[in-house]
């Protein structure tokens, strides 16, 4: 079992890494990997509006790993909490890479792919449409953002949200959800 | 009524609003992993406002970032000022973003269009 983890860390962990984590995701990793990648940032040239939106999609995607995880069984009895997550955060070229693992029930995921590839079908202001639309008309759980913060993630970055699927086992499946976020602002891709 | 002051933390926003003056203020990030819990109070008092606001009630909102859980949130608080407007009373929204952050003023301009009350967008210059 960790081996598959293993592998599946090993392929995120990959290029320039500031953070890599395994583990356990709560209210206080996220916190505290917010305050280190701020550090990081500290007297850097990046603006200011394009560290924000950094730390925007950073919680979102921390935040979707803590209120979404379906951890198998047999894993929480062995090594790992019931809320179990990998993710790591790198220097890409044109600026940073979120890239966040969690396990999901395979019944989900053709919903979790339909999701992906229709934002990633969207334009711009498509998007915004749309994002406006599911805040206004959609009930929200306790959880979260009732899927605004895929919509999110896709709208701040500008850029088409990348996804994998690794199977697990018969009723698992390994969810690897990647997002880029450019340093340089760049016209809004359509 | 009460007077709200919450002291902001790493994941939620400073709060402030005066049921005498009628200024209410949000300022800061909000991105805790519960809004619902942070904003029921929030809500709930401007509830309680609107039985007798004040004429006129300004909103200064100067918000960093917030998470999308939040959205919503700020969005039932929004409804609240969109009603008192509709009861006839002068509600004015002033919606701060700083200097180049289109993020922010983009996430204004959306609330604007949802609540239909203009906003006065602010931009802090450094």
């Amino acid at each position: 079992m960790s081996q598959f983890i293993d592998s599946c860390f090993e392929q995120m962990n990959q290029g320039e890494v500031i953070v890599a984590y395994k583990g356990e995701i709560n209210a206080e990793v996220i916190a505290d990997t917010l305050s280190l990648i701020e550090d990081k940032l500290v007297g850097t040239d990046i603006k200011n509006s394009i560290k924000k939106r950094l730390y925007n999609v950073l919680v979102e995607g921390l935040q979707n790993l803590y209120h979404h995880v379906d951890m198998p069984k047999e894993l929480i009895k062995a090594d790992w909490n019931s809320n179990f997550g990998i993710f790591t955060i790198s220097y890409t070229e044109d600026g940073f890479r979120i890239s966040t693992g969690n396990f999901v029930k395979n019944d989900k995921t053709p919903k979790i792919q339909e999701k992906i590839d229709n934002i990633n079908s969207l334009s711009s202001e498509e998007l915004k449409e749309f994002y406006k639309f599911v805040l206004n008309n959609q009930k929200f759980s306790k959880k979260g953002g009732g899927g605004l913060g895929l919509i999110d993630i896709a709208r701040k970055t500008r850029n088409k949200l990348e996804y994998n699927f690794i199977k697990y086992n018969s009723e698992y499946d390994f969810f690897n959800f990647t997002t880029n976020i450019n340093t340089e602002v760049t016209t809004s891709k359509t | 009524m009460e007077l709200i002051n919450i002291e902001g933390t790493p994941k939620t926003p400073t709060v402030n609003m005066n049921p005498e003056t009628g200024v209410v203020g949000i300022k800061g990030r909000s991105i805790p992993e519960n809004s619902v819990e942070f904003y029921k109070p929030i809500v709930d008092w401007l509830e309680e406002y609107s039985k007798s606001p004040q004429p006129k009630t300004v909103v200064n909102m100067q918000l960093e970032y917030f998470n999308t859980s939040s959205s919503k949130c700020i969005l039932d608080v929004f409804k609240k000022f969109e009603q008192l407007k509709k009861d006839n009373n002068e509600v004015v929204i002033n919606w701060y973003y700083e200097e180049d952050d289109e993020d922010m003023l983009e996430a204004g301009e959306d609330y604007e269009s949802i609540i239909k009350v203009p906003f006065k967008m602010i931009q802090i210059v450094d």
